[in-house]
């Protein structure tokens, strides 16, 4: 599907694979990624711990610490180039100038000994070479533009609240007017209040420079305030993906329904929340076929057997699971399953 | 008033700093029933886990009562509070941190037995932590186990069998689910709930997530900076939030659903600072209604439907 879009993508993620090897086990960390986004477009990147969103991530920026990580498969294809093909010093002047990233902990993304101001203006003198004085100049705009007065561009980060270290670390991101921003978590760490004021500022920055975002967490709720598209990742593979309405009124992957009944709606009130039995695989040792099957209510002897392949759902998302397969395309996929069930009965 | 688990009246802990006073908690009242659950919840540095812990004494309070089963338990000798403990145990937030790495899951569970003389032979102390285990959902191979080799929910499962394990009234969940992936989360608090109507349990939960204390709690008291700012039955107070605070509180969740976009109650700054707080109403620097009596004079819990308590001055009015 991505053939004819691929022109327009600022970001195509294809077949990406990363592994982590220690002792001699290899973990899986992601399997055959692939997702895509445009100018201006948000994706939401949902998944439990464990399931490979921060991996992708550092895949996307070159971070992948190697050893023991490495990338064994797939491309990064950025503005029409392949990040895992250019150079490192390339990678460098592309990496927090056209591609930044904010990190789930304010607390430790900063650097104590830095003022904030240095901290912004550094960023600037690398990547637009300008003299001190004016990247200083920016770097109080970026702060002014956060919500923080300049005049505090002299303070340490500890002289900041959490909300106020991660708002300068939002512009130490943007400082250099990125087109692809990769944010980690970014108000995890953050009571509400202060995370709906952080999201507002990510949103209204986002729509005012037309900034592509990657927004990688575990909150379905963050995700439906802020996001266009969504991809649900489970053991490192995206299992359903799409539209945001489209895949949050007419979910079809029994993983992204679980994780819907596992969370308490604010708006109805149910006696008994519907958990997902079990917990995720162990990534060194994946299991067969589809990674949900042992956890899956839907399971039948197919899931274990091979691996389903992502197909259009009627409403026009994609979704991994032989049971959309199986309505997709009738005779390909039941034929085996009839198959299967004469030989189990 | 006999089903009354435990009363606290004006509960205050403060803690000395070079500062100035910190006002931890600054005179909470509130009321359990027995068998019920009251969440309390509020932002980090509100004093919601110093409440929990000067509960179970585990701090000692500045000043007020704490009446347990109606017996003031800060008069409570040595003797008396650890035979009070079989009643009153803690679940913590972080399972990681909770329970001692060179402990087996089996020694974890059976150590309060032990330390209470609930067992007298070997025999009868592995029967007991079988019957816990599989209270909680723990397989019986998991018995020689150590913490680290099991996953978050697990370990979870361990502090919870490890807090039944004298067969309590009164249990203090500490953000017990706050540091489990979702789909462990909800299996964690079906867990609870099961446990509650099994075994009659009451429950304090604290939480800073709102949405797992609208599901799980009877009753939601609102904290802020040390005071109890709303109390409400839980659908009351989602339903009909009173105080400022309460209402931008609620208004900052995230919806799931895409139509609810954010209305935010605007919010000015942030939290303000516990040490040596200004008179009056704490939340009036940050609120957009706020007036000079807001500050003039302390605002006292009133009730504003039943069973709906509310600390503000202009709700006073109407």
């Amino acid at each position: 599907m991505t053939e004819q879009m691929n022109t327009q993508d600022l970001l195509s993620i294809e077949d990406l694979s990363i592994v982590y090897e220690v002792d001699g086990e290899t973990t899986y960390a992601v399997n055959n990624l692939n997702i895509s986004l445009k100018r201006g477009e948000t994706l939401g990147l949902i998944g439990e711990t464990g399931a490979g969103k921060t991996t992708t991530a550092l895949g996307i920026m070159g971070l992948v610490p190697n050893p023991p990580g490495r990338i064994v498969n797939g491309k990064v294809i950025f503005d029409g180039e392949d990040l895992l093909q250019l150079p490192k010093e390339k990678m460098r002047s592309v990496r927090g100038n056209r591609i930044s990233m904010i990190f789930q902990d304010p607390m430790t993304s900063l650097n104590p000994v830095m003022t904030v101001g240095e901290q912004i203006a550094e960023v600037i003198q690398i990547h637009e070479g300008v003299s001190k004085q004016s990247s200083f100049q920016k770097a109080k705009e970026m702060l002014e533009m956060v919500g923080i007065p300049a005049a505090r561009s002299g303070d340490y980060p500890h002289q900041f609240s959490g909300g106020m270290k991660q708002r300068v670390v939002i512009a130490i991101s943007l400082a250099c007017n990125p087109d692809l921003l990769i944010a980690d978590e970014p108000t995890t760490a953050l009571d509400v209040t202060i995370q709906a004021q952080v999201l507002d500022l990510m949103k209204d920055l986002k729509t005012r420079y037309n900034t592509a975002m990657l927004l990688i967490t575990h909150d379905l709720g963050v995700v439906a305030q802020v996001c266009d598209k969504v991809a649900i990742m489970y053991a490192g593979e995206v299992v359903e993906s799409g539209d945001i309405r489209d895949v949050y009124e007419n979910t079809k992957h029994p993983y992204t329904k679980g994780l819907f009944g596992s969370i308490p709606d604010l708006d109805l009130t149910v006696g008994r929340l519907k958990p997902i039995k079990g917990m995720m695989p162990d990534p060194t040792d994946p299991p067969s076929g589809c990674k949900f099957h042992p956890r899956c209510p839907d399971a039948t002897a197919m899931c274990s057997l091979s691996e389903p392949e992502p197909v259009l759902t009627e409403s026009g998302h994609t979704a991994r699971c032989f049971m959309l397969q199986a309505m997709a395309e009738p005779l390909a996929a039941q034929k085996p399953l009839t198959e299967l069930n004469r030989v189990q009965g | 008033m006999s089903d009354t688990i435990l009363e606290v009246r004006n509960l205050k802990k403060y803690f000395d700093t070079p500062k100035g006073l910190l006002h931890a908690v600054d005179g909470m009242n509130f009321v359990i029933e027995k068998g019920k659950t009251l969440g309390i919840v509020g932002e980090s540095g509100c004093g919601k886990s110093t409440t929990g812990r000067v509960i179970l004494r585990l701090l000692d309070a500045t000043d007020g009562e704490i009446l347990f089963e109606g017996k003031n338990i800060r008069e409570f000798s040595k003797e008396q509070m650890i035979r009070l403990r079989e009643d009153m145990q803690i679940i913590f937030q972080d399972p990681f941190a909770s329970l001692n790495p060179r402990m087996t899951a089996s020694e974890i569970i059976g150590e309060p037995l032990i330390i209470h003389n609930k067992v007298k032979s070997k025999q009868e102390l592995s029967e007991r932590v079988a019957e816990l285990m599989a209270l909680v959902g723990l397989s019986p191979r998991l018995v020689n186990t150590y913490p680290h080799e099991l996953d978050g929910g697990r370990r979870q499962r361990i502090g919870i069998a490890r807090a039944l394990a004298l067969n309590p009234k009164f249990i203090i969940c500490d953000e017990p689910v706050s540091a489990l992936d979702v789909s462990i989360q909800a299996q964690i608090l079906n867990l609870m709930q099961d446990l509650q109507e099994q075994l009659g349990l009451t429950y304090i939960f604290i939480t800073h997530d709102l949405s797992v204390v609208k599901h799980f709690s009877d009753e939601i008291a609102v904290m802020y900076l040390g005071q109890l700012i709303e109390k409400a039955p839980a659908k009351e107070l989602f339903k009909n939030p009173s105080h400022p605070y309460t209402k931008a509180l609620l208004s900052a969740i995230p919806s799931i659903h895409l139509d609810h976009k954010m209305e935010r109650e605007a919010l000015k700054g942030e939290i303000t600072s516990p040490v040596n707080p200004a008179p009056g109403c704490r939340f009036a620097p940050r609120c957009q209604y706020a007036v000079a009596e807001c500050t003039a004079r302390e605002i006292d819990l009133k009730e504003i439907n039943e069973g709906h308590f509310v600390a503000c001055a202009m709700v006073e009015k109407g």
